[in-house]
């Protein structure tokens, strides 16, 4: 496979479908883990995280689950790919950083990814599309069982797998949720969500993970203790808040369906018309419409655009999905007038 | 900058408290910090009475632990301090004692329960057996949140006892 294949791809997690995928986006699981011996990457010499490299790309060779994924060594790939990938969800934008031994290995559905050589040897993920920890546990889990058969993991029977940061030491899994409370923001309910989230220990963060901001109404909620409990258990327990935020953006859905449908109804198709009918835009502008037009989508008031195509337009207007659709390098003005350009064909062809 | 607390005098002492996840930072002058510093070892104070908890965690020295170093990757106690990162798996083994309250603090736990690797030592769970010290140390820790006293002081003294056997 070649990145440029992906970009004739869908997600798997871009589907839109599984459980309350209204609301939830995606689910994913990554487990930190490290070779024993070898020291943490950051700590390791080149000679070292070559062997890393080595070993963990042999092991990965070797699984079944595996069979249709590729390996990408981020030295081989320009800027643009590594955005790219990231722009996917594929690795995180720390590992597009200094790429000197470190690879990414993605299969062909996009469901699988695993980073060689970023904070810890290997962080392996896997996501899935709507409200399903569980079953993307029940998979990174037997994926995970199959790696250690073949690689000696650092692990000690009381702290767990040793991760380079101790705050993921224990079973270094993060069970992370992707949703789209457009309704909570609107009705200004969100900050005492978000609120009593970080009581709970669990962190909010916004579409790329650590470090950035939520944009467009999107919000990724995941675990923040990884010690002490049993899997499952943090599973459980992300669930269990996550169904209680579900309800309440349901709720506040329904109450500016009844209270305010009408502003609601023109929020709504005011988005899709700057979407339909701008020569120029950001991403950032385009991000925020969509979450409208989503929203229009999953109240019945769009009706001709499914919930797949506004899917793949949030992830094809992305900088790097522009510059690699065109071809080559774009400026930052170029891509707004591209930007908009691409949205006005793929939704007036939908549309009616 | 004038302190926080007083609003008169000039703010000298810089502090940071974090209290439910939520970090606040203090900028206080020298009478008025005193006086947090007093009300802050009185509320301390009294949980270590309750528990008798003052006897078992004794408080790490820094300067001994700084010099310490993995014999695997070289990482000494000082470079963790300073990177935030671990240097290797067998950095947990050598500095065991300084990283155990320092999972508790992040993790409100310091004994790992779940999933173990299929390939080398491990028997998978090893809560199983005879409660050690540290499960004995979590329990009584449980029962004074709880404020349940009696419970608490019959695992402190088996606690002790167990470490008096040890020391002996």
């Amino acid at each position: 496979m070649k990145i440029e294949d992906l970009l004739n791809h869908m997600s798997q997690w871009l589907k839109g479908t599984g459980p309350h995928s209204d609301i939830v986006i995606s689910s994913r699981i990554r487990l930190a883990r490290n070779l024993s011996k070898y020291p943490f990457p950051h700590w390791a010499s080149k000679a070292q995280l070559e062997e890393v490299l080595a070993k963990s790309s042999e092991a990965m060779s070797r699984i079944g689950m595996l069979k249709n994924a590729t390996l990408f060594r981020l030295a081989d790939l320009d800027s643009i790919d590594k955005q790219f990938l990231v722009e996917r969800h594929l690795m995180s934008i720390e590992h597009s950083q200094k790429t000197e031994y470190k690879a990414v290995l993605v299969d062909n559905e996009e469901i699988i990814a695993i980073m060689v050589n970023e904070e810890d040897h290997l962080r392996i993920q896997l996501m899935q599309s709507g409200f399903n920890l569980l079953e993307a546990w029940s998979m990174i889990n037997s994926l995970d069982d199959s790696l250690s058969g073949l690689l000696d993991y650092a692990y000690l029977d009381d702290f767990g797998y040793l991760t380079a940061c101790p705050t993921n030491t224990g079973t270094g899994m993060r069970g992370s949720i992707m949703l789209h409370l457009p309704a909570l923001v609107m009705s200004r309910q969100i900050e005492r969500v978000l609120a009593a989230i970080s009581k709970l220990s669990f962190t909010t963060r916004g579409l790329y993970g650590e470090g950035t901001q939520a944009s467009g109404n999107f919000f990724q909620i995941s675990n923040q203790v990884s010690l002490g409990h049993a899997e499952e258990e943090i599973i459980e327990n992300i669930n269990g808040l996550i169904r209680q935020i579900i309800e309440q953006e349901a709720q506040a859905r329904q109450i500016l369906l009844s209270k305010s449908k009408a502003v609601l109804e023109d929020r709504i198709n005011r988005s899709l018309g700057i979407l339909k009918s701008a020569r120029i835009i950001t991403s950032q502008e385009t991000i925020e419409l969509l979450s409208m037009v989503r929203l229009g989508s999953d109240l019945g008031m769009v009706r001709d655009i499914d919930r797949r195509t506004i899917n793949e337009l949030f992830i094809i207007t992305q900088p790097a999905h522009l510059q690699k659709l065109e071809g080559n390098k774009l400026s930052s003005e170029e891509r707004d007038l591209k930007r908009a350009q691409l949205i006005r064909n793929k939704l007036n062809l939908s549309g009616a | 900058m004038l302190c926080d607390i007083c609003k008169k005098n000039p703010a000298t002492v810089h502090l940071t408290e974090i209290i439910d996840n939520q970090m606040n930072e203090l900028h206080l002058c020298e009478e008025c910090a005193r006086n947090k510093s007093a009300a802050m070892e009185q509320q301390f104070g009294l949980s270590d009475l309750l528990a008798g908890m003052a006897d078992f965690e004794k408080p790490v020295k820094d300067e001994e632990a700084v010099s310490v170093k993995c014999p695997n990757c070289n990482l000494t106690y000082a470079d963790f301090k300073k990177v935030g990162r671990l240097g290797c798996g067998e950095c947990y083994n050598v500095f065991r004692k300084y990283l155990a309250p320092l999972l508790k603090r992040i993790h409100g736990a310091s004994r790992h329960v779940g999933k173990a690797p299929l390939k080398g030592k491990a028997p998978a769970r090893p809560g199983r057996k005879k409660p050690g010290l540290e499960e004995l140390k979590d329990a009584m820790q449980r029962a004074v949140r709880e404020e349940n006293f009696e419970e608490a002081a019959r695992l402190r003294d088996k606690i002790r006892a167990i470490e008096e056997k040890k020391e002996s």
